[in-house]
């Protein structure tokens, strides 16, 4: 394969992903002059944050004026089981208002107060309602926002375009290679920072609320070139998901239902999540229905109802229930709004959670409780990065939204990921240009494209026997069933003995058909980052003795102090996966105090 | 719908721009499934390489577009159960854009349409440096902002759909949405009737409600955002009345004031 | 149809499987049956008046050669029917209506007969040309519309009144229907709707014109319904007086 042959672009800074964090730091590098493209793998405008349902999280204090910057912190910091990076908890809660306000200069359209400001509901893990909205399609506002907002900046777009490889010169960023999906070509693009944005990697588990994108690429395309990955384990589960028919389960029913009221029973008819408040947050929450029900109205005199307890929690004791028999039918336990607030609230706050349950489920939510269980959601762990520059452990390298790690630590709360996506996709669109603008174009050598190359290749002329299909289904089945939300040593033992088989077994698949846009051929591909992110994240749970935000290990369950204090880290050297423990970064003291204090009683 | 699973048969048009035939399968189902699910069934088990698009599955992204039975339908928002049992369902891409391959279609004129559309373009924010609009002032755009991009309605226009040369010079349904969108926002300062009428093409538009029945956002496409900005465009170039009434008033109106004041800056 | 591009190649046979033809046929037959009824019913200049009936195919009358002059505006000399002179403004407002267009193009220009089924014409300019872009001035039809309507609440009021006696026959009621049907179509027109309030980016200060153009929306959400209802009922009243002046049936009367 001579290089001459293969199409070649050459930018300052490309950003990897079209998502909320892409597209805010494509915006932001333009701006700053740098000369910037846009990759993603399906067309623009279809990334992950288009599904985003129930809002994005910012003290901007239109509804509650109690609301700043600190509670957000505080809570976002409790909500993550403190593993959170600190500076960049703060960095996000104290400009998130700002991005949001931003958003509304190009053009957004949130749901408002009776004031004319934008409304704020309320989510969980969130002390005060917090999350700025447009009825359960806030996602859907965010990216088109954006993606009308870059178009007009003249930002180069390659959609459909899925790369590969990073490429590095000398250990430093020099460009990325890949294919475009619609002819199966290669395409090499030579820059001088890269921004990763391409989210998670929750479609290596079988019943998830991600769709085909999340197959962890980015992730594993920078454990490639050198860099760190942090908190692999910490996979957040969450708590509603559909779980019938079968052909939908796993597809997410947003927060919002809780936040605008709906509430969980089990077969019973019993609220049991009075009986799951954990120590840590008792003095935050509602004791009884009673003050649980006034809380939506009354924040002052009353705690927040533990339906709205962080997703962890909440997906863990609906796991409880079932197991011990207390479920649906369909192994779910009830959601029911419609005994609680009238059809036209229902149909005027939830319209998508209306129709998704009427057309896919013949199921009329302003008459009837949802069946729902967990759905694996999205990875608070990723590539490690600097807070200030969303810079990776690699030069020249940066990443932000779900691919990046440190920010929510052990759990994420609602909301906060499309706020994450606009404060840090800024912040790397900034720290890229800035770096791209004190730095050489980097040579690309030739070697890795061609080795790149030939590996793309390679499912084309095997002899294998293996299908890229039964292969995924096998790998979502071992994820599932052994690296879920509750987990053991025994169980991710023999996880990551059958990873290291499927890992071996994908170098023999083998795909029909050419390379213009086959679907085999691209799913080959994806399973290769899926295996190295599930290894990733099924050594690091196995490291984890503890438990803590989305790692539950049923053979420590506790959170431990000591691991409190600690990051696992994993690394690629020599081709193989390293994993080691470092200390978390040291939060201030008067921050620490903010985080510790306890609630104030009601009165 | 019973548990029983029983079998799907399903002819699917595989090709790619130098022709092709439709292909059909016949696969395994269980309760629940749509179309998507069916065509994922048959990628798994008969054909690796039939190429289709979708990413969230749940009519939030407007990837899987395509044509069942002739209706421009979303893949992944069409229940089995909504067929005979035993009916063989045909499943073809959308006519109106060049094909790359199977259900596959080229969709960048909606891209390159989405260009050619002038920014929205805020007036200065309030004294007390908020912006304040009001839910009774938005209702109407959010309507058009629910817009997923799945250019069914694109696809399903007439004006494109059967007459290649109407491309040039008409933005199609998805862009009257969105152009209605901003000359509604009741911040938005930018005038496009001109645009709308030339280089849009609004009057291409015989109102016939097309766009209107496959809309899975159920905007109201024709009613809601066409046909008022037909009656803009009537305002701003057609109506005689009008154009005196503006003719009378732009003479009594004094010399333009001092620019417009710059919007005070996003924070201090 | 331009070769070119699209799949369009596959085939234009058409997949759709249901009976989509149903729908334009029947804009054709209730349509062209109304227009051949209406033309007819006004050039037979009698039988438009039964006391106190005044057919709205007659009204206003502008003639004195009327049997019931609603303004004598023409001398005698005009010996026409006086039907002729009116018929044009509703036909006209019916014509240029957003949704009569919608299906007169569907039904009988076939651009296009159904959804995804293949327009018949092989060029395609829609309303940017004449004859059609005379469309754009449904609004002036609609101002016309409008006080015709006027009139033709004064009929209905009129038509309680038997030679001075509060009275109600049966066409009365549907004198009544008729105008109220056609209040109910006019006020949700599209260019009703722009007009009252429309027009207007942000309603926060105005609050009037958008309490108006509110009420004009709910009734434009069922124009079509307005719009077939008002039209089946019109030519059934004009029938409906016709006949009882013809002395083919006597018009039942409660109170009179
Ligand atoms: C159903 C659902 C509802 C949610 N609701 C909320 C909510 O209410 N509030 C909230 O805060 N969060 C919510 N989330 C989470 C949030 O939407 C995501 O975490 C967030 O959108 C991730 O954004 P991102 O920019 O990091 O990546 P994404 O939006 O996922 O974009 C990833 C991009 O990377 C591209 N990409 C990936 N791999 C490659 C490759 N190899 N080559 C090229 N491009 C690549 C993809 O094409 C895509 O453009 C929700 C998530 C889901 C699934
Ligand atoms: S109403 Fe107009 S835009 Fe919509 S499909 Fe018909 S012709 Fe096209
Ligand atoms: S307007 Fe409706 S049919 Fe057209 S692209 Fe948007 S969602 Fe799809
Ligand atoms: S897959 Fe997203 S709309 Fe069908
Ligand atoms: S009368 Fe139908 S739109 Fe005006």
């Amino acid at each position: 394969m001579s290089k001459e042959g293969i199409e070649r672009h050459d930018y300052d800074v490309i950003v990897v992903g079209a998502g909320g964090a892409g597209l805010r730091a494509a915006i932001e590098a333009s701006a700053a002059g740098a000369h910037t493209a846009l990759i993603c793998k399906s067309l623009l405008g279809k990334a992950h944050t288009v599904m985003a349902e129930g809002g994005i999280a910012a003290a901007l204090g239109n509804v509650w004026k109690e609301d700043n910057w600190r509670v957000h912190f505080r809570d976002t910091m409790r909500g993550g089981k403190l593993l959170n990076n600190w500076r960049m908890a703060q960095l996000h809660a104290q400009e998130a208002p700002d991005r949001v306000l931003e958003l509304e200069e190009w053009g957004a359209l949130f749901d408002r107060t009776s004031d004319g400001l934008i409304l704020q509901r309320d989510f969980g893990g969130h002390r005060y309602a917090r999350l700025a909205h447009v009825g359960d399609r806030t996602g859907l506002e965010m990216i088109r926002i954006l993606q009308q907002h870059a178009v007009h900046k003249g930002i180069d777009v390659y959609m459909e375009c899925t790369l590969q490889r990073l490429l590095t010169d000398g250990g430093k960023i020099a460009g990325a290679f890949g294919y475009w999906r619609e002819s199966g070509k290669f395409v090499l693009f030579g820059a001088r920072a890269v921004v990763l944005a391409t989210g998670g990697g929750g479609k290596a588990w079988k019943i998830t609320s991600n769709s085909w994108e999340y197959t962890g690429d980015g992730i594993a395309m920078a454990l490639d070139a050198g860099t760190d990955l942090i908190d692999m384990e910490m996979v957040q589960f969450h708590p509603t998901g559909m779980v019938w028919p079968p052909s939908v389960r796993g597809l997410l029913v947003t927060e919002g239902v809780r936040g605008d009221g709906g509430m969980l029973t089990n077969n019973e008819g019993k609220r049991f999540m009075f009986d799951y408040i954990p120590e840590f947050f008792r003095a935050d929450t509602a004791e009884n229905e009673r003050e649980a029900d006034a809380w939506y109205e009354d924040k002052k005199n009353n705690r927040r109802t533990p339906d709205l307890l962080p997703r962890d929690e909440v997906a863990r004791a609906i796991n409880t229930e079932v197991k011990a028999g207390r479920g649906t039918p369909h192994g779910g336990v009830y959601l029911d709004i419609a005994s609680r607030r009238s059809p036209e609230f229902i149909k005027k706050r939830l319209p998508s959670m209306y129709q998704q349950f009427k057309q896919l489920a013949d199921v009329d939510i302003t008459t009837t409780a949802m069946e729902i269980g967990p759905t694996c959601h999205y990875f608070m762990g990723g590539v490690r990065v600097e807070p200030e520059t969303a810079a990776a452990t690699v030069p020249g390298l940066f990443a932000a939204g779900e691919v990046a790690a440190g920010m929510h630590g052990a759990n994420r709360l609602g909301g906060n990921s499309l706020s994450d996506l606009l404060v840090f996709g800024r912040r790397a669109g900034a720290g890229a240009a800035a770096y791209a603008s004190r730095t050489n174009a980097r040579a690309v050598d030739d070697a890795q494209v061609e080795a790149a190359a030939r590996s793309m290749l390679a499912p084309f002329d095997g002899e294998g026997t293996e299908n890229p299909y039964a292969l995924h289904a096998e790998l979502q089945e071992t994820m599932q069933r052994l690296v879920g939300i509750i987990r053991t040593e025994a169980e991710l033992q023999q996880a990551i003995a059958t990873l290291d088989v499927l890992g071996e077994r994908v170098d023999r698949v083998t795909v029909e058909g050419n390379r213009q846009f086959n679907p085999g051929w691209h799913l080959a591909l994806d399973l290769r980052s899926m295996i190295t992110v599930s290894k990733a994240c099924a050594r690091s749970a196995l490291m984890r003795q503890e438990s803590r935000g989305g790692h539950t290990r049923d053979d420590y369950q506790k959170a431990d102090p000591e691991w409190g204090k600690k990051n696992v880290v994993t690394r690629k050297r020599g081709g193989q996966l390293e994993l080691a423990t470092e200390p978390l970064p040291q939060i201030p003291e008067e921050l620490r105090q903010l985080v510790l204090a306890e609630e104030k009683q009601p009165a | 719908m019973t548990d029983e699973t029983r079998d799907a048969t399903m002819s699917i048009w595989r090709g790619t721009k130098t022709g092709g035939r439709f292909e059909t399968y016949t696969v395994p189902m269980v309760e629940g499934m749509v179309v998507l699910d069916v065509i994922h069934r048959i990628q798994a088990l008969r054909a690796p390489d039939l190429a289709v698009r979708w990413n969230c599955k749940a009519g939030k992204c407007g990837s899987c577009s395509a044509e069942i039975n002739g209706h421009a339908r979303l893949l992944c928002m069409t229940r089995m159960n909504t067929f005979a049992p035993g009916e063989e369902i045909t499943v073809s891409p959308m006519k109106t854009f060049p094909i790359i391959k199977d259900l596959v279609t080229d969709v960048s004129f909606n891209y390159e349409k989405a260009k050619e559309i002038p920014a929205f373009k805020p007036k200065p924010k309030e004294a007390d440096g908020t912006r304040r609009m009001y839910q009774e002032d938005i209702d109407r755009v959010q309507e058009f902002h629910k817009c997923i991009e799945c250019f069914l309605c694109q696809d399903t226009c007439h004006v494109i759909r059967d007459h290649e040369e109407n491309k040039k010079a008409f933005a199609g349904p998805r862009f009257f949405v969105r152009l209605a969108a901003l000359e509604m926002h009741p911040l938005d300062t930018n005038d496009r009737l001109e645009l709308i009428r030339q280089k849009a093409g609004l009057g291409f538009c015989n109102i016939t409600k097309c766009c209107t029945e496959v809309c899975p956002e159920d905007i109201h496409i024709t009613d809601n955002a066409i046909i008022p900005l037909k009656e803009r465009i009537v305002t701003e170039f057609y109506d005689p009345l009008a154009w005196v009434k503006r003719r009378v008033l732009s003479k009594g109106a004094q010399q333009p004031g001092p620019g417009e004041p710059e919007p005070p800056s996003a924070k201090a | 149809m331009a070769t070119a591009s699209g799949v369009r190649r596959i085939g234009d046979r058409v997949e759709r499987k249901d009976l989509w033809w149903v729908e334009p046929l029947i804009y054709v037959v209730v349509l062209g049956g109304f227009v051949v009824y209406a033309t007819w019913a006004s050039l037979a200049n009698g039988n438009y008046y039964a006391d106190p009936y005044l057919s709205p195919f007659y009204s206003p009358c502008l003639a004195q050669n009327c049997v019931h002059p609603t303004l004598p505006l023409l001398g005698s000399w005009w010996n026409l029917s006086p039907a002729i002179l009116i018929v044009g403004s509703p036909l006209a407002f019916r014509f240029t209506c957003y949704y009569y267009r919608r299906s007169y193009y569907r039904g009988f220009f076939r651009s296009p007969p159904a959804c995804l089924v293949p327009d018949a014409p092989k060029t395609y300019s829609g309303e940017t040309r004449f004859p059609f872009i005379i469309q754009n001035l449904h609004r002036y039809t609609l101002y016309i519309a409008v006080l015709v309507l006027v009139v033709l609440w004064w009929d209905a009021i009129e038509a309680f009144n038997f030679h001075g006696h509060f009275g109600i026959g049966l066409g009365t009621v549907i004198m009544v229907a008729n105008v109220l049907l056609l209040t109910g179509y006019t006020l949700g027109c599209h260019s009703a709707r722009y007009l009252v309030g429309g027009y207007l980016d942000s309603f926060h200060k105005a609050s009037l014109r958008f309490r108006l153009w509110t009420y004009s929306n709910r009734l434009n959400v069922r124009h079509n319904r307005w719009a077939w209802a008002s039209l089946v009922v019109v030519g059934l009243t004009d029938l409906y007086i016709r006949l009882v002046a013809m002395g083919v049936i006597v018009d039942p009367r409660w109170i009179s």
